[in-house]
């Protein structure tokens, strides 16, 4: 039967997560689609259930006993809605798992290389290496690195179509030399998915065919001027569905429920990342930092960028985070003191027992500052990522010239950016808003202003799968239910000196009296303005300051309040520094807990 | 019912094992269904391919890639030996002629003339796998494995370190909240799967590899001392490959923690047995936990094996670890099961249960910080 996706009355949507399975109904009412309720249940990927589904089931069971609807018929999903049984639709996504783990391959690693990486990580998946003719390493250890991963598929791409064809022969022969043996299994063939150089396929054909499941499609970087990446991405999802998906238990069942195919969590929230910025236009930063990984995603100029950062999360992979980030740098934002020896158990007991959660306060702040080097590594990593194309010509007037700027430049511009939305239980479960703000500043370091929000009981990746089904649906209850804006944050870039004038801020709220204040350099603190009729904000930044218009130069707009208001931050920017005795920067941390009304007495 | 967030780690007194032992390649299976096997027979063996060895010739030799078929003095298929001459130019007038030695022995696996490469494969290399656990082949995957059984002792541990390997149970410590240090042991101690209570610190480590143990069981280990073995920071839990000497199984977590009763008791009481340990751990999607299984003596399979029944979930009554500061470690069972989400000192709202802790104190712990304990 086919189904009228047009005149939805009601959804019901799971996002199956590496730790809970999520699921959410949402219902038409009085002209517009509203969240009803949200369930949750443990996900079941592993022994001794090994069947997704039935987290699934017991997450929708609990969405059943919150909103009183019946929703299922003993194991069956009841669609499409009749009266008061049953919804009309049901989606979901999922990252459990593991995710797909990817290698992909190019010619050069600035150009073709990067391309096939955007391809990959836009799909949703996470790339174990990038392999590029002129990565610096020698033949053999590429292949060695390509036996020593198991990865579940493989990107080959390389050459412009009707350029040279022997780079990207040679990166094909390599990898039918390493043999590759892909994680799920003896019987079980690699699937390999050529995107590179037209002319060169039928050689790729002849070396690839056999020993894996080959598929071909256009080339992902036709000219050096464009990116096409839209086929590449599709046969990735597909095959993604097709291999990895129906190996892991539990989701063949499931993918048979769904009315649209499964979308991978990450290549969903990037779906609803997308659609605010058209449909508001405006530059978004968005992160999910989940237990396993942390997702950014970025639109700056009109281009979406996604980064999975896959070793930084906050139970899977915080132990990876402590590595990266080192003890000092995690300890610097504990406002308490703590035996280093005594945080590197409480960090690996949380790895092994991933599902446990804070009792204490004191265990909360070690959370929390843990979170802000996650989220402060991962943006890192995206920053450098999210470039502009290099390899491209490009006409230079007089003025380039004396700009100095070449392409391959960070598309990621903290004062342009607009909002910065973050989602993930340590963000979204924050048991006092403030700290999802505090943790969002921290970590990205908002530069003029800038909204922040957190998704309110993460359901960005239900809302991006059902963005590709109903537009209007997915951003209804986006901005009225999913979000909860925290503020606007307002901070200039500069540093001063202590006890000097950093700017002058005028703040009129709606229906309230205008706060007029001249800030000193090293302040933080928040003007209540809840969110709902824009708060006016006049901002005069001393000399040597910049809040957007120019060094010294005001600013005049209206910005949307929040849970916490209008936060100004005068700490710094470019550069801002905690204090590095160890005393003082406690006693600071914990009068900017105090400033942000952070935590109970 | 509750849900249980955390499915809890088994410590079975009597169960039956069963084990898959599988290649990661067809190969050849050794032994037939029936068999009995022991820990360290080799069970089925294959090979994997050799090293491969790339050599642009086109390059080295200064040729196009469409020619040098013409120049090769080996074709695909060929047996080569290091420093046998693999390809030459004519010269100039039959002068100044150049040649390649091959860098290794093997077999010429392609030679490529649109990218002038040569690829040589190496010997293949053995891989054997071994029955892991004295048993019977239940089962035989053609080509694959097999599958063994045994009716055993089973416990599981919560992280590890090395892979399989077995040897005789050992008690070093004679409480479970005893510290396992480097006195208590000697040369006596190798080839044992050591038992110890609530910590091994590193010395003590050091000196069981340097002794030749095959195994420590203990209920903690510090996450610095983690680092220090490894000579690396762990930065995600998925272990079984580090070739220490001995593998180390941990039992409760890290820091100092007092192994559980349960599990202390029963090791004790197989003092003297062969047991296997297998350090692999694996926490992400398909967990895999450290294990310790040791075979009960054929008499003892006699007796009937209680078939466990699915698990309940939470109830009241339930016996429960708690698994996360505050009472890390302390065992309580459950008294109460409010329905309502309730508010923690972080000020989260959570679901709780309320448990009898050992001591006779009653708390209020988060439901997703306490673990089953299933037999």
């Amino acid at each position: 039967m086919t189904k009228d996706l047009e005149n939805i009355q009601s959804v019901l949507a799971t996002d199956c997560g590496s730790t809970t399975t999520k699921a959410i109904l949402i219902e038409k009412r009085d002209g517009e689609y509203r969240l009803i309720v949200r369930g949750e249940a443990p996900t079941t990927v592993e022994a001794p259930v090994e069947d997704v589904t039935k987290g699934a089931l017991n997450a929708i069971r609990e969405v059943e006993e919150l909103s009183g609807r019946t929703l299922l018929d003993g194991e069956k999903i009841i669609t499409p809605q009749e009266g008061d049984r049953g919804s009309d639709v049901y989606l979901s996504t999922s990252s459990a798992g593991g995710g797909l783990q990817m290698m992909v391959a190019g010619v050069v690693k600035s150009m073709t290389a990067e391309s096939a990486e955007r391809a990959a990580l836009g799909a949703g998946a996470i790339v174990m290496d990038v392999l590029a003719s002129n990565d610096g390493r020698r033949a053999y250890q590429r292949i060695e690195r390509i036996r020593h991963l198991r990865p579940d598929m493989i990107l080959l791409s390389g050459g412009i179509d009707g350029g040279t064809i022997s780079h990207v022969v040679e990166l094909a022969e390599l990898i039918e030399a390493a043999k590759p043996r892909p994680r799920l299994g003896i019987g079980y063939q690699l699937p390999v998915i050529y995107a590179g150089n037209r002319d060169a396929r039928p050689h790729i054909e002849k070396i690839l065919e056999e020993m894996t499941s080959l598929d071909v499609v256009d080339n992902l970087r036709p000219v050096l001027e464009r990116e096409n990446l839209g086929p590449a991405r599709e046969k990735i999802h597909d095959l993604f569905m097709e291999h990895v998906m129906a190996q892991a238990p539990g989701y063949d069942k499931l993918m048979s429920w769904t009315d649209v195919p499964i979308m991978p969590t990450p290549g969903a929230v990037g779906n609803i990342i997308q659609t605010i910025a058209e449909v508001e236009k405006i530059e978004v930063v968005g992160v999910d930092i989940g237990g396993a990984t942390t997702d950014i995603f970025s639109v700056f100029q009109d281009i979406f960028n996604r980064t999975v950062s896959a070793n930084l999360g906050m139970s899977y992979s915080v132990s990876n985070v402590l590595a990266e980030a080192g003890m000092d740098s995690i300890m610097r934002w504990v406002p308490f003191e703590m035996d280093p020896a005594d945080l590197r158990n409480r960090i690996g007991n949380k790895m092994i027992r991933p599902t446990t959660v804070p009792q204490t306060l004191e265990e909360l702040m070690i959370e929390q500052a843990i979170a802000r080097e996650a989220l402060r590594l991962a943006f890192i990593q995206h920053k450098s990522f999210a470039v502009g194309l290099k390899g491209i010509q490009q006409e230079r007037n007089i003025s380039d010239t004396f700009d100095q700027t070449a392409t391959g430049q960070s598309l990621v511009n903290m004062m342009s950016l607009d909002m910065l939305v973050g989602s993930g239980g340590v963000l979204s479960h924050a048991p006092r808003r403030q700290q999802a703000a505090f943790m969002l500043i921290d970590a990205f370091l908002p530069e003029g202003i800038t909204q922040l929000a957190v998704d309110s009981i993460f359901m960005m990746p239900q809302l991006g799968v059902l963005a590709t089904v109903h537009k209007q649906a997915a951003t209804d209850v986006f901005t009225k239910d999913c979000l909860i804006r925290l503020g606007t944050c307002i901070a200039p870039v500069g540093e001063g000196k202590p006890n000097k004038t950093c700017m002058k801020i005028s703040v009129k709220v709606p229906g309230g009296e205008t706060v007029d204040k001249e800030v000193m350099y090293g302040e933080l603190f928040v003007i209540p303005a809840p969110y709902g009729e824009p708060v006016e904000v006049a901002v005069e930044p001393a000399r040597g300051f910049d809040m957007g218009a120019g060094k010294g130069k005001a600013v005049k707009t209206r910005v949307p309040g929040g849970t916490s208001g209008i936060i100004v931050d005068t700490r710094g920017r470019r550069p801002f520094e905690l204090p590095a005795d160890h005393a003082e920067r406690v006693e600071r941390l914990q009068a900017w807990n105090k400033a942000m009304d952070a935590y109970p007495e | 019912m509750a849900h249980a967030y955390t499915p809890g780690l088994r410590v079975a007194e009597r169960t039956t094992v069963l084990k898959e032992r599988r290649l990661p390649l067809p190969g050849e299976v050794l032994v037939k269904e029936g068999d009995i096997v022991n820990a360290d027979q080799v069970v089925a063996k294959t090979d994997l391919p050799g090293n491969v060895q790339p050599i642009n010739v086109a390059n080295l030799l200064s040729l196009e890639p469409a020619d040098i078929k013409e120049f090769m003095l080996k074709k695909e298929g060929d047996a080569i030996k290091k420093d046998e001459p693999l390809a030459r130019t004519a010269g100039l007038f039959g002068m100044f002629k150049r040649t390649h030695h091959s860098p290794v022995s093997g077999t010429v696996e392609s030679v490529s003339d649109v990218t002038g490469q040569v690829l040589i494969r190496e010997a293949p290399i053995p891989v054997e796998v071994k029955a892991y656990i004295d048993g019977t082949v239940t089962e035989l995957f053609p080509n694959e494995g097999i599958a063994v059984e045994t009716t055993a002792a089973y416990i599981q541990g919560i992280f590890g370190l090395g892979g399989e390997t077995n040897g005789e149970l050992t008690m070093v410590c004679s409480e479970p909240d005893e510290v396992l240090t480097e006195s208590q042991i000697d040369e006596s101690c190798r080839g044992k799967v050591l038992v110890g209570g609530s910590l091994l610190d590193l010395p003590a480590l050091h000196k069981a590899i340097q002794v030749g143990a095959k195994g420590v069981v203990v209920g903690g280990f510090n996450d610095q001392d983690v680092k220090e073995v490894l000579g690396y920071d762990l930065g995600v839990a998925i272990t079984g490959h580090e070739e220490l000497g001995t593998t180390l199984l941990i039992t409760e977590g890290f820091g100092k923690i007092r192994m559980a009763e349960d599990t202390f008791n029963l090791l004790k009481s197989l003092e003297g047995r062969k047991a296997s340990i297998n350090g692999a751990t694996q926490i992400r999607a398909g967990v895999i936990r450290p294990e310790v299984v040791i075979p009960l003596a054929k008499d003892e399979t006699k007796k009937d094996i209680e078939e466990k029944g699915a698990s309940e979930g939470m109830v009241i009554g339930s016996q429960v670890r708690v698994i996360r500061q505050p009472h890390f470690g302390v065992l309580g069972h459950v008294t109460e099961l409010p329905a309502a989400l309730q508010k923690l000192p972080t000020e989260g709202m959570v679901r709780v249960c309320k448990v009898k802790l050992e001591s006779g104190e009653e708390v209020i712990i988060p439901r997703a910080n306490v673990e089953l304990i299933e037999k």
